[in-house]
């Protein structure tokens, strides 16, 4: 689904924000990706929805690489992957609606289709009785909801999420994640960038933990060694 | 069609800016229609002046009237002349009375030389063209004299060059200040909506889907401001033609439609550049 091979981005005046990074991520799995600020998490998304390339190394995202993907085929990758930011990044002149049918509409799914489809995933985010509402009348947490039946409505293989429960209350936090959970049990593959710590300790999903650029733990590399140790 | 859609919801969500984008695309291409104006109207002025241009071909005494009716007959056929005009004694006598007013006593029959006058046509009223048709009749040998105002018509040929190259160097300013204020509105709509563009472009849109419905917004406020600016131009002539002492000329409808299309290009071109610039940003 996801390859980082020893991928490093430098930019020009900040130097490096990701050094030498590899990592793998499967089809269906749940990845946390966690750190200070300025650790790189921001940029390793960016990497994966390739509004960034990187200085260095490869990255493969569902079957396109970096190295050999060209500008005019980025939007269709883009299709391939929901994206979902800390601040929902709605347009506040549209209805909840409009604004998951806007996913649609630009990949020139017919209208006929776009009405189903939309009820559908509002229907799947819980927000199926707010959808005629404009962003400024709903709670952040529904914001983030219709941003994320927007992520959906196209089916993605991938769930890209960045920080995504971080201008939320508790209870919202809570109510985003498990949405969250069961879009990933339903298939659906999500990399989550998060500073919530004890969202990832209340779950076993893998975690990848970073440091200045770094990537200095990843759950999954870790299980694999104690295991190896274990049948040593 | 999602584009059309799109620019006319931009033109209801933002009508404010809509309408700053339109007005100033008007009173931009209104500052060059007023200047094209008055370039149409010196160069009218001018060509009346030029109609004026006149060569005058004195005849010989004794000539024959038939032998100098087929000399002018011949000269009616050169490609440079509009008319040739045999005048005889009496005529030119009659004509020196008629311009000469108070004087009219002084003049006697006999006294005036007959002569063929001639009108150039517009294009060959230039000192070379004159000159060249004016050679002509002196080397026919019955003619005594040619007249044509050489002193005034080099200064009019001048006068009408610098006009020329005036109004070209100054149409060329005002119409890239023109370009210019017109692409800052147009990229201040465009960067009113950049979070819009973000967006499209986050969830897949392609370069082209994001570009269409900014191409369409351009070119529609490009038609309504060079539409508004035509009749700006028409209202300021209508105001000050009335204070004038000549008769003033407006565009005809041909050149009427030529300035809508070039505030349509220069709305769709602006628009394209702008948004091809921002995309390449982001």
């Amino acid at each position: 689904m996801i390859r980082f091979t020893k991928v490093t981005k430098e930019y020009p005046r900040l130097g490096a924000a990701l050094s030498n990074a590899s990592f793998s991520v499967a089809k269906g799995e749940f990845v946390f990706l966690t750190g200070p600020s300025g650790a790189g998490k921001s940029t390793i998304l960016k990497l994966i929805y390739m509004e960034e390339r990187p200085t260095d190394g490869e990255v493969r995202v569902g079957g396109m690489s970096s190295v050999t993907i060209r500008p005019r085929d980025i939007p269709q990758l883009r299709r391939r992957l929901g994206i979902v930011f800390q601040d929902f990044r709605l347009l506040e002149d549209r209805t909840a609606e409009a604004n998951v049918a806007f996913a649609l509409e630009v990949t020139g799914a017919p209208r006929s289709a776009i009405g189903n489809k939309v009820s559908r995933v509002l229907t799947q985010v819980g927000l199926a009785s707010k959808a005629s509402s404009y962003p400024r009348e709903l709670s952040g947490g529904e914001q983030q909801r219709v941003a994320i039946a927007r992520a959906l409505v196209n089916d993605p293989l991938l769930l890209v999420a960045d920080e995504p429960t971080g201008n939320l209350d508790d209870r919202a936090t809570r109510g985003v994640f498990q949405l969250l959970r069961e879009i990933n049990a339903s298939g659906t593959a999500v990399l989550m960038a998060t500073h919530n710590l004890d969202l990832i300790r209340r779950s076993d999903y893998r975690t990848i933990e970073l440091n200045r650029g770094q990537i200095v733990f990843d759950s999954a590399e870790a299980a694999k060694a104690a295991l190896e140790r274990f049948a040593d | 069609m999602p584009a059309v859609r799109d620019t006319f919801s931009a033109f209801r969500r933002a009508p404010l800016l809509s309408a700053l984008s339109i007005t100033t695309i008007a009173f931009s291409l209104f500052a060059v229609g007023l200047f094209g104006l008055v370039v149409l109207n010196i160069r009218q002025a001018l060509e009346k002046v030029e109609e004026r241009v006149e060569i005058r071909a004195f005849i010989a005494e004794k000539t024959p009237v038939e032998q100098i009716a087929l000399a002018a007959s011949d000269v009616a056929k050169y490609p440079e002349v509009q008319s040739a005009e045999l005048v005889t004694q009496e005529q030119a006598l009659e004509r020196a009375r008629r311009e000469l007013g108070e004087f009219k006593d002084v003049f006697e029959a006999e006294f005036l030389p007959p002569s063929i006058d001639i009108h150039l046509k517009p294009g060959y009223r230039d000192p070379t063209s004159v000159h060249r048709v004016a050679d002509r009749l002196k080397a026919m040998s019955f003619v005594d004299d040619v007249r044509f105002g050489e002193e005034w018509i080099a200064q009019l040929y001048r006068l009408r060059n610098i006009a020329g190259v005036a109004g070209v160097a100054l149409g060329l300013a005002f119409a890239a200040v023109a370009v210019i204020i017109i692409g800052a509105t147009i990229r201040m709509a465009v960067l009113a909506r950049s979070r819009e563009i973000s967006i499209m472009r986050l969830v897949g849109a392609t370069d082209g889907y994001v570009r269409r419905p900014f191409l369409i917004e351009g070119f529609i406020k490009g038609v309504l401001g060079g539409a508004l600016a035509l009749c700006l131009t028409w209202l300021a002539i209508r105001l000050v033609g009335g204070y004038l002492s000549f008769q003033t000329v407006f565009f005809d409808q041909t050149i009427a439609l030529i300035g809508i299309a070039c505030g349509a290009m220069i709305g769709l071109f602006g628009s394209a550049f702008s948004v091809g610039r921002h995309l390449r940003k982001v």
